[in-house]
């Protein structure tokens, strides 16, 4: 079996400063990796650079076989809107909030050539029911929506096309402790269900815990530890993991 | 000295005509493809077709006959200040007639006579980008074009099905062109969508304001966006001319008094007056 998806030596600096560096994985097909990090360390600006939002000054991005950072442009919106799926922090920036709900899941779809309305529909209101937003809320804008909704709406936009590496971006900050319980439960069961490869960057380490098969965890821009996550998290070996782990709230 | 002599002929210098032929030359080859160009202020204000004037102005010779239409109408305000503005700054023959015409103004309409080879169409356009109300980022608006990522243009008539039950854009109806870029043809009724395509004339679009020249070569396909299941459908007012009588052309509702009095009548005035004409 080949991974999915390989980094290796990835370098991303901002003039003189570090975004990003030495950074090398393999993630395999199924396989859910976190990265974690206090603010700062970089997280974002890797998950930017593997998505293909920002270009890396150094390395090399594959996926399945095929070299990211040597494609064209029109190729990797392709993937990006086929194989790939991104899902923002803030569902704003996922989102187009003056379409319709039904409108932003079928985006995608017509994207990559649907024509036919009653099919897109029905794949729209399929979609919107398994994130667990109700059918008659298909023709509502997504401002109309709550912030726990809006982002179960940017996950359905973002699956339905069947991607196979889904990137998220914190994608339970902002929403408060029991809905980001639900999302979690959701985004676990999808991601089981689906067989997806996810790379989930977050500050939270629960969430992780949660979905995560691997960890990463970086600090100035480098990474200082990976395992598995309960090896991680339950024996943390570099003294900023310990200081993670052990700054977790204990209710 | 009379007035004629006090301007260049057609009023632009002749600087200015070359870059807006060159601007032509390049949207012209490239069938629908929006070309930049330095729009000049013109003694009209923006929204009055001051890109539709340049581009006539830089397409006017001294033996061309000029149609100017307004809405489809001859005699509407917009169409006769910029009849006049050629009559005085080019001494041009003018004519109502379409078929007479060489160089055809107008404003928001086709008319209802078949064009024939070597007419030239300007439309005045407003908004030259189709993706505009879509995507408000000039950049990301051109990137699209560039990549033919037109999916987004599909999702605004999606939200019409959704909100209407079925595509309730009846102006400025988004067309692909030779099957590549997606244009705005500029906001006559859907109507006349299909006059454009296929079409014998030239069929060029200015847009002042925004300064974008784009074109239509003769004899280009040009297809109406629409889904499988919505197909697009050239609609009109179900109704038969009040005055000719016709049921083939595009109409206008005129309210006659204020006790839910109306009649339909031709928009466009030149084929209705003929019509009438040969019914004496």
């Amino acid at each position: 079996m080949n991974p999915l998806f390989s980094v290796r030596g990835l370098e991303k600096r901002y003039g003189a400063r570090i975004g990003c560096t030495g950074i090398g994985f393999d993630l395999w097909p199924g396989e859910v990796m976190g990265i974690v990090g206090e603010s700062g360390s970089g997280k974002s600006t890797l998950l930017s650079c593997l998505a293909g939002h920002l270009p890396p000054d150094r390395g090399e991005v594959i996926y399945d076989g095929r070299d990211v950072l040597a494609m064209s442009e029109p190729e990797r919106r392709m993937l990006a809107r086929t194989d790939w799926a991104f899902v923002h922090q803030n569902p704003r920036d996922g989102l187009r909030m003056a379409v319709s709900a039904g409108g932003n899941v079928g985006e995608r779809l017509m994207a990559v050539g649907a024509r036919h309305y009653g099919d897109i529909r029905d794949t729209a209101t399929d979609w919107l029911g398994r994130v667990e937003i109700a059918s008659d809320r298909i023709d509502d804008r997504p401002s109309a929506f709550s912030g726990g909704m809006q982002q179960r709406l940017q996950i359905a936009r973002n699956l339905v096309t069947g991607p196979r590496l889904v990137f998220m971006d914190e994608p339970t900050g902002g929403l408060d402790v029991s809905v980001q319980a639900r999302l979690l439960d959701l985004l676990r069961g999808l991601v089981r269900r689906m067989g997806l490869s996810a790379i989930i960057v977050t500050h939270d380490l629960a969430v992780v815990r949660l979905l995560a098969d691997r960890l990463m965890v970086m600090k100035g821009g480098e990474c200082v530890e990976t395992g598995l996550t309960d090896q991680v998290l339950d024996d943390p070996q570099h003294a900023y993991t310990q200081l993670l782990v052990s700054s977790v709230l204990q209710v | 000295m009379t007035a004629m002599d006090a301007y260049n002929f057609a009023y632009l210098d002749e600087d200015t005509k070359r870059m807006i032929r060159r601007a032509l030359l390049k949207a012209v080859a490239i069938p629908g493809y929006q070309v930049p160009f330095a729009s000049r202020e013109m003694p009209m204000p923006y929204g009055w077709g001051t890109g539709g004037v340049q581009v006539t102005a830089a397409c006017l010779t001294p033996d061309d006959r000029l149609k100017v239409i307004d809405q489809g109408a001859d005699d509407t305000t917009n169409a006769v200040s910029i009849r006049r503005f050629f009559q005085r700054t080019a001494g041009v023959e003018v004519t109502e007639e379409t078929e007479d015409a060489t160089i055809i103004q107008t404003r928001h309409r086709v008319p209802e006579a078949p064009l024939q080879e070597g007419q030239i169409m300007v439309f005045q356009v407003p908004i030259p980008e189709p993706l505009r109300f879509l995507e408000p980022r000039e950049t990301e608006t051109r990137r699209m074009h560039a990549l033919a990522d037109y999916g987004l243009m599909q999702v605004k008539l999606y939200e019409d099905i959704a909100r209407h039950g079925r595509i309730a854009t009846a102006y400025a109806y988004p067309v692909k062109v030779e099957g590549r870029y997606v244009m705005d043809p500029s906001p006559i009724p859907k109507f006349d969508n299909p006059k454009l395509d296929d079409s014998p004339a030239l069929m060029l679009f200015g847009a002042g304001r925004e300064q974008r020249i784009y074109a239509l070569p003769p004899y280009t396909r040009v297809e109406s966006l629409d889904f499988d299941d919505h197909p697009f459908v050239a609609s009109k007012a179900d109704h038969a001319c009040d005055i000719c009588g016709a049921t083939e052309s595009y109409l206008d509702e005129v309210i006659t008094d204020d006790q839910g009095g109306r009649i339909f009548v031709c928009s466009d005035t030149a084929f209705c007056r003929s019509r009438q004409e040969d019914r004496q």
